[in-house]
Parts: C-alpha cells; sequence; structure tokens
C-alpha cells in the first residue's frame, strides 16, 4: 500500500523536521552588517555602531511590547475581578436575575409553549426572534466563507490539495463502525429538542459531524454523490424560509389588532407532536446548522461544496 | 469579599482578559482566532455560572402534575449562551478563511510583515 | 390603519428573507431582489413616518410573539427610528446603482451574488438596530452587521483589500466582545433584557446606591464598544486603509450608513437604558465630548497630510464623526439635534464623494494620488460635478447640507461654562482645517495636467447610470440644506418622544 503524505508528514513533524514552524515565530534576528570593498576603517567602525544600535533598538521594541502587553492583560484582569467582587454571590437565591421573567418560564412556560424543556421553549417561542437573528449569523458566515475561498466548477486542482484520510485504515474502519451511530444519536437529539434537552443547535452539529466524518473516510467524490451542492443549497434555502415565513406568522398573529388569531396550539406536553411550532423550527434549525458545518468543512478542503 | 465565593465569575473574568489581550496583541493571526476563542469561554463560563442556584434542578419541568417555578435554576443564560456559541462559530469560520487567503498570497502568518509586503506593493504600483 | 403598525418587523423579516432568495439566484440577477426590497422598505418606512406624525402618541411599541414585554421581545417605533431607517435605506439604493459599473469591474462575475446577499443582510441588521427593544436581540444583529460588512469588503479581487478587511474585522471584533460582556454583566446586575424593564432596574439601583460599580463598568464597556466599532477617536485608524481600498459602494455603504447604525444604537443605549440623568451624572459624556474634540482635529490634520484621494476622505470620515460624539457628549437636546442632522448630512455626502473619488481615479487607470489626479475633472465631468458638491457640502457652505449642522452646533455650544469655548474653539480650527484639505483638492482636480500619464476622457453617455445618481445626490444634499426646517422640527418632535416614553 502506498505511504500517503499523512503519514510521512506527521514522522516529520515528530521529528522536528518540518520547516514551516519557521514562519510561525517571528525571530528578532540581527541584521548582518555588509561592507563595501574599498570603505575607510572609520566609516566601517561608523556603520558597525549604528548597525548594532539599530538591533537594539529591535529587540528592545520587541522586549517593550511584550511587557506593555502583559501589564495591559494584568489591569484588565484586575478591573474585570474588582468588578466580580461587586456582584450577586454565586448560587444566591436572591440574586435580582431569578426575577419573575424566569418564574413565569418555568411556571407558566409548559402551559403556554406546550414544551417539557424550557430553554427550548424560550428560545424558540418567548425569545424566537433572538433564534431567527442567529440562524442568520450562520447562514451569513456560510456566505462569507464561499465568498472568500469558492473556486470555480473547472478550476486545476494543484497536487498538494489532494491530501486525503480514505487511504488511511484507521479512519476507514473506525468510521463504518460509527458513522451511522453518529447521525442516529444526531437525529434523536434532533427530534427531542422539545422533550428533553437537546434540540437545533446540539442535534445539527452532530449530524454535520456525521457527515464530515462520512466524507473524510469515503473521500470527497463519493460524498459529493450522497449530499451534493445541490441539496445543500435546496435545505438551506428551504429551512431559513420556512423558518421567516412560520415565524413571520407568530408575530403577525400575536399583535391584537391584526385580529387574526394562531390555529397552532401548544398541544399536549409531553406528546411528541406537541410544542407548537417547536419542532418543525428544531428540524429547520438543525439543517440549517448541519449545513453550515459540512459546508465549512468542505469548502476549507476542496474549494466547492460537492 | 465576594470574589472568593465567586470563583467561577473571577477564573472566567481571567480567560477573557488572556483572550482579550491576545485577540488585541498578538502579530500571530491563529493566535487572534484562538484569543477569541478562549474570550468567548470565559463569557459563556460566566453566563453559565450566573443562571445556578443552589439546591435546585435542571428545567426540564415534569409533562403533568404541578410545577413550582423556585425548583428549578434560571433557563435564561442558558439560551443566552445557544447564541454566543453560534456567533463565535461564525466569526471563528470567517477569520479562519481570511488566514487561508492571506497564507495563499504572502506566504506569512505574521501580520507585521503582511502590511510590510503591502506598502511595498503599493509603493511599486 | 393599524396595519401599518407591522411594518417595521416586515421590513426587517423581509430583508432577510430575500438574502436567501438572492442566494438562489446563480448570478448578478440577484441585484434585482435587492432594489425591489430597497424599494418597498422605503415606502413602508415613510408610511410609518406618516402614521407617527399624525397619530396621538407618536409612537408605537410592537410585541414579537404573544407575549408582552418583559416575558417576550418587542419592537418599537416613534418618528426617529423610521426616519433614519428611510434614510439608510435611501443610501444604500443611491449607493449600489452609481457604483454598479465600478462593481464590475472590482468583483468577480461568480461571486456578485454574494455582495447582494451581504447588502441584504446588512439592511436588515441596520433595520433592527432602529427598531430593536431589547439588548440581546442588538447584540445578535449587532455581529450579522458585522460580519455582512466585512464580506462587502472582502469581495473585492485585490488581496490588498482583504489585508485591510483583516484590520476591519479585528477591530470590530474587539468592538463586539466589550458589547458582549458588558451586556452580560449588566444582565447580572438587572436581572431584564429589555430597554424599559432595564430603565427602571437602572434607576431603582442608582438611588439607592446598590451595585454601582458593576454597573458603572457595564455601561462603560458598552459605550466604548460601540464606539470603537464606529470609528471614534483613537480608533479610527482603520477607516482609510478600509475604505481606501474597497469598492467605492462597498466604502459609500460602511462610511455612510453602518458607522451611524452603531451610533443609533449607541444613542439608544444612553437615553433609553441609562437614562439622560445619569448620563450626565456620571461624566461619561465628558469622556465622549473630549474623544469627539480631539478626532476632529486629529482627523482633520491626518487627512492634510496624505497623499491620496481616498485616504483623504476616509480621514475626514473620522473627522465627522468626531462632530457627532461632540454633540452626544455636550448632553443637551440641542446637541442632540445638532448631532443627528449631522449624521443625516453625513450619509447623504459621503457615498457621494467616495463615488466621485473612484471615477476620477477611473480617468488614470486606477492610481488615487494629487499629482495624477489633476485635471481629471475635466476628463469625467459628472464626478468633478460631484466632488465639488460634496466637497463645498463638508467644509459647511451655507447652500448645502453641510451647513446646517455646523450652525445647530454652534447654537447649542452656548450655556456651557468652560465646555462653550472648547466646543467653539474646536469649530473654528476643524472649519479651517476642512477648508484647506477640501478646497486644495478640489481646486487640485480642476488644474492642468504636470504628470505625463495616459489618461481616458468618460463622456457621461457612457455612464449614464452613475451621471443620474450622482446629480440626484447633489439636488437631496442641495435640498436638505435649501429645505431642513421640517426634518428640524421632525427631529424636535422625535426627540422629545425618544427621551420620554418608556
Amino acid at each position: 500500500m502506498k505511504k500517503t503524505d499523512f503519514t510521512k508528514n506527521f514522522k516529520e513533524w515528530y521529528e522536528g523536521n518540518l520547516s514551516f514552524d519557521e514562519q510561525l515565530s517571528h525571530n528578532v534576528e540581527d541584521i548582518p552588517v555588509e561592507h563595501k570593498k574599498d570603505e575607510p576603517h572609520h566609516v566601517r567602525k561608523k556603520i558597525r555602531t549604528l548597525q548594532k544600535l539599530e538591533n537594539d533598538e529591535r529587540k528592545a521594541t520587541k522586549f517593550g511590547y511584550r511587557v506593555f502587553s502583559i501589564v495591559f492583560c494584568v489591569i484588565i484582569c484586575a478591573v474585570l475581578i474588582g468588578t466580580v467582587n461587586f456582584l450577586p454571590g454565586f448560587a444566591d437565591a436572591n440574586a435580582p436575575t431569578a426575577n419573575e421573567v424566569y418564574e413565569h418560564y418555568v411556571g407558566e412556560g409548559r402551559e403556554q409553549t406546550g414544551a417539557v424543556n424550557t430553554v427550548a421553549g424560550m428560545i424558540l417561542d418567548y425569545r424566537a426572534f433572538d433564534t431567527l437573528g442567529e440562524s442568520f449569523v450562520l447562514f451569513t458566515a456560510t456566505c462569507a466563507v464561499l465568498l472568500l475561498l469558492e473556486k470555480a466548477k473547472n478550476a486545476p486542482v494543484k497536487k498538494r490539495e489532494t491530501f486525503t484520510f480514505s487511504n488511511d485504515p484507521i479512519i476507514c474502519l473506525v468510521v463504518k463502525l460509527i458513522v451511522p451511530i453518529i447521525i442516529v444519536f444526531g437525529v434523536y437529539i434532533l427530534f427531542n429538542g422539545h422533550l428533553s434537552p437537546g434540540g437545533g443547535f446540539s442535534g445539527g452539529a452532530i449530524l454535520g459531524t456525521g457527515f464530515i466524518l462520512f466524507a473524510m473516510a469515503y473521500g470527497e467524490d463519493v460524498a459529493a454523490k450522497v449530499i451534493s451542492a445541490k441539496a445543500i443549497k435546496i435545505i438551506t434555502i428551504c429551512s431559513l424560509s420556512f423558518y421567516c415565513l412560520s415565524k413571520s406568522y407568530s408575530f403577525f398573529t400575536g399583535n391584537e389588532f391584526n385580529g387574526v388569531h394562531s390555529i397552532i396550539g401548544p398541544g399536549t406536553p409531553g406528546d411528541f407532536l406537541s410544542g407548537g411550532l417547536i419542532l418543525p423550527l428544531n428540524l429547520a434549525v438543525g439543517f440549517v446548522v448541519c449545513c453550515t458545518m459540512y459546508s465549512f468543512y468542505m469548502v476549507f478542503k476542496r474549494g466547492r461544496l460537492d | 469579599m465576594n470574589f472568593l465565593i465567586n470563583y467561577e465569575e473571577v477564573t472566567s473574568m481571567i480567560l477573557f482578559a488572556i483572550g482579550f489581550t491576545m485577540l488585541v496583541f498578538s502579530k500571530n493571526i491563529m493566535k487572534k482566532i484562538l484569543g477569541l476563542n478562549i474570550m468567548d469561554t470565559g463569557v459563556y463560563l460566566f453566563l453559565a455560572s450566573m443562571g445556578y442556584i443552589e439546591d435546585k434542578l435542571t428545567p426540564i419541568v415534569p409533562p403533568t402534575g404541578e410545577v413550582n417555578a423556585l425548583d428549578y435554576i434560571n433557563p435564561i443564560p442558558a439560551g443566552l449562551v445557544l447564541t454566543g456559541i453560534v456567533v463565535s462559530v461564525s466569526f471563528s469560520a470567517l477569520m479562519l478563511a481570511l488566514t487561508v487567503r492571506l497564507y495563499k498570497k504572502y506566504r506569512t502568518l505574521n501580520l507585521d510583515e503582511i502590511y510590510e509586503k503591502c506598502s511595498k506593493e503599493d509603493e511599486e504600483e | 390603519m393599524e396595519f401599518i403598525k407591522n411594518f417595521p418587523f416586515i421590513t426587517i423579516v423581509l430583508s432577510l428573507f430575500c438574502s436567501v432568495i438572492c442566494y438562489a439566484f446563480k448570478d448578478k440577477k440577484a441585484r434585482f431582489v435587492t432594489y425591489f426590497l430597497l424599494i418597498i422598505s422605503s415606502c413602508m418606512s415613510f408610511s410609518v413616518i406618516m402614521y407617527n406624525l399624525f397619530s396621538e402618541t407618536g409612537y408605537f411599541a410592537y410585541r414579537m410573539g404573544h407575549y408582552d414585554a418583559p416575558i417576550g421581545n418587542e419592537i418599537s417605533a416613534g418618528l426617529l427610528e423610521p426616519f433614519f431607517a428611510l434614510l439608510f435605506e435611501i443610501v444604500i439604493f443611491l449607493s449600489i446603482t452609481g457604483g454598479y459599473k465600478r462593481l464590475q469591474k472590482d468583483v468577480e462575475e461568480s461571486k456578485q451574488r454574494f455582495f447582494y446577499i451581504m447588502i441584504n443582510l446588512t439592511h436588515a441588521a441596520l433595520m433592527s438596530l432602529c427598531y430593536t427593544n431589547d439588548i440581546y436581540t442588538a447584540y445578535v444583529f449587532i455581529e450579522i452587521c458585522t460580519i455582512a460588512s466585512c464580506a462587502l469588503l472582502m469581495s473585492s479581487k485585490r488581496t490588498r483589500s482583504l489585508v485591510a478587511a483583516t484590520r476591519y474585522t479585528i477591530f470590530s471584533l474587539i468592538g463586539s466582545s466589550l458589547v458582549l460582556i458588558g451586556i452580560v454583566l449588566l444582565y447580572s446586575v438587572t436581572g431584564h433584557l429589555l430597554f424599559p424593564n432595564i430603565f427602571e432596574t437602572i434607576q431603582a439601583l442608582w438611588a439607592t446606591g446598590e451595585y454601582t460599580n458593576p454597573l458603572t463598568i457595564a455601561l462603560g464597556l458598552i459605550i466604548s464598544g460601540l464606539a470603537i466599532k464606529s470609528g471614534m477617536f483613537p480608533f479610527h485608524w482603520w477607516m482609510p486603509d478600509t475604505y481606501g481600498t474597497a469598492t467605492p459602494c462597498a466604502s459609500g455603504i460602511l462610511s455612510g450608513v453602518v458607522s451611524k447604525g452603531y451610533i443609533f444604537l449607541l444613542l439608544k443605549m444612553i437615553y433609553r437604558v441609562i437614562g439622560p440623568q445619569i448620563f450626565l451624572e456620571s461624566g461619561i459624556n465628558n469622556i465622549l465630548l473630549v474623544f469627539g474634540v480631539c478626532g476632529m482635529i486629529v482627523g482633520s490634520v491626518s487627512a492634510i497630510r496624505t497623499s491620496n484621494i481616498t485616504f483623504m476622505t476616509a480621514y475626514s470620515s473620522a473627522a465627522q464623526i468626531g462632530y457627532i460624539y461632540m454633540g452626544i457628549g455636550l448632553g443637551t437636546k440641542e446637541a442632540l439635534l445638532a448631532a443627528l442632522f449631522q449624521i443625516v448630512a453625513h450619509s447623504l455626502t459621503k457615498p457621494m464623494l467616495f463615488l466621485a473619488a473612484g471615477g476620477l481615479s477611473d480617468t488614470v487607470g486606477g492610481k488615487q494620488d494629487f499629482d495624477s489626479l489633476r485635471s481629471s475633472a475635466h476628463y469625467n465631468k459628472p464626478s468633478g460635478i460631484a466632488f465639488a458638491a460634496g466637497a463645498l457640502s463638508m467644509v459647511g457652505i451655507p447652500i448645502f447640507a453641510g451647513f446646517v449642522p455646523k450652525m445647530l452646533f454652534s447654537i447649542s455650544a452656548f450655556g456651557h461654562g468652560f465646555k462653550t469655548y472648547i466646543v467653539l474653539l474646536a469649530l473654528a480650527i476643524s472649519t479651517i482645517l476642512n477648508v484647506i484639505y477640501f478646497l486644495r483638492t478640489l481646486v487640485n482636480i480642476y488644474s492642468p495636467a504636470i504628470v505625463d500619464i495616459p489618461r481616458e476622457k468618460i463622456h457621461f453617455s457612457k455612464i449614464k447610470v452613475f451621471t443620474v445618481v450622482v446629480i440626484v445626490m447633489a439636488i437631496v444634499n442641495l435640498t436638505v440644506g435649501l429645505h431642513s426646517q421640517p426634518i428640524i422640527s421632525l427631529f424636535e418632535k422625535g426627540i422629545e418622544i425618544f427621551i420620554n416614553i418608556r
């Protein structure tokens, strides 16, 4: 079997031979003095002293910069810890945050939203506008990364970029065993957001990880047939549009002067199909997160979504 | 002396200060990204410790039966942390994509060297 | 008629929805979605202004969800919020129409739809920042605005703009982190996230003297975070690099609209969360005044020393934002009126200057230094006229829009003791400095050439849309300058509502 680039690079790094570490640390080296052939002696001496002064100044600037940054860190630490000193005590039942808002969320959350998990009820019903903004932060980041790194379909692929894990036997075997379990677990967490800890964000992250491992082990070409660029685009667009439209309906019916009342009720708490719009919104958010994670991996690796 | 009781908040402030200094003063872009993540981790620790109330349960209420709000901890900071984590991931992805593009052109991760090379290019134009 | 109350929420969600639709398009046809969105949003903002002018209270709050504050989220609209929303929409529309041809050169074909997606997202975030009544929603949409504006800068083909965008991103991140830690500290002390509730709690805490220390630090952190993001001195030195190397459309949007959105949110924090009484008692206003005055002078001095036309325009941005902070720092209603009018005048003028500078440098093949740009106004007449109108407005010549805020600043400066002398002196010095660099450039672009480089004469039939946009911007500028009274009375009513409603 052919030895891969990965194992060669790993060996070199382990033995300390890899050269790109030098670029990461900006060592202040002394600039060597170069003399011309027919320079008189006093001029050479002057050039040497001037160069030594410049080297010393560069070292001092770097040292001064380091000291200043440490002093800055200590000052900020001191100010913030001084602030913490005056804050309410840890786990204090009389803290300002333990007020009527949280009592309403926990006490009446089950009746009003239908969700047994009060955190899910809070982020997808009481404060749904924040979560709408948050899903769009993910969408913005995806578009920004595509803007920076996307290559055209028929761009030539450089040899250095054909680095792949799929020739590695350990990764292939472990992924074959684990990825089905990961995906099922992710789907379970996604669907159970309103009944137990979980929800769109955690479930979506786990699903996305499952797909990334699948793409790593089987190769990106195989993964592209399963999850094509068109599929990712359609899922993202549909999930975000569904989120916008359903929350618009919810906000529109929430104000009495509009005269329209919502037909979606809270349902029976504890049932699978309960919580009003919480389950569909969890699914929408989960799919958006999953597609975002997967597209980050593919765009960084290959420059394309498939 | 509240800061002996609030040791979780003190830790989170130390993490925030270290991360903030790294973000502001590091010359290496990767260290700036690491500083951003450390700083956000400090904020999440602070939020999580703010929600906890002593001797109370997680806010998953039973499906039927009486619910006494004072038996459970505060769910609001948990929701705020969820949003914060997503924002942090998005920013890290954006900065890393920028780093990849800059490295391909300038072959260095040091911001000072990148600015020097840029000003040399400007002079040549 | 009550249906008009839905309009603010519709503008926000429609912008988000349109950005998703733009993603579905393959090429630059996405811009028609953006034009459609901006036209509809402008009509909606205008109707909200009319509705509030003729209603009894002049203000309404809108529930986002089925529950009232503080349980659910809400947005609110008075007179100032929809006015600034309308202003931002007009400026964005004119910038993208005028900068379209230059965009074709600067951004690759396949990436243009991302540019329009980012413009829609910036627009959505700015609408939210104008209308929001909740501090955490404001933070989430600040982040959307930051990522989208960084992406607008990064869309250019040249790697030089990537380096400038990196610097802008890092500064914005520093500002956002300070805002986040401030919000978290504020929540731990007050226990509320909605503006009216935080206001009541802060008044109660300040009266009893409990938790004063964390409260001051939290508010200081939020204000400094927002000030860093909008370019207050001494955090303004990312401006020339960023605005100078981006495509003129993006520079216009960033300098004219995005920084003003953050300043408007800062005003909301000061007047709706802290309250004017505590703001003046705590002395934060003096810090803002000092930094504003320094920014005015340092920005103008840096503009004189540079020899690149877009860098000079960017430094003058820093100086004009110093004016706004000086007005906020004085603390009175008249000073606030002057600061708001300065926001209007600057938003209308700066994109025109950036578009004109882009047009002038196109005649000499992209060079931006003053020696090459001599007599370029003869080769591109519309850009020359636009640059002349913009420069005269920035200096403060009476018929232009830039004169009114300077007059209002001078009126509001009286009656503050020794601060009057500082403010009037700063106004005088910065006007003289503005004259030096703007009129010098204006004379420069019209004088005969000294450097022998190939010049291209751009006749205005080749740049029809650009000419129309630039003439429209100059006409709007003149109209605001000549008929400023309706806007001033709208602001006076709006400020009363803004400060006094809870």
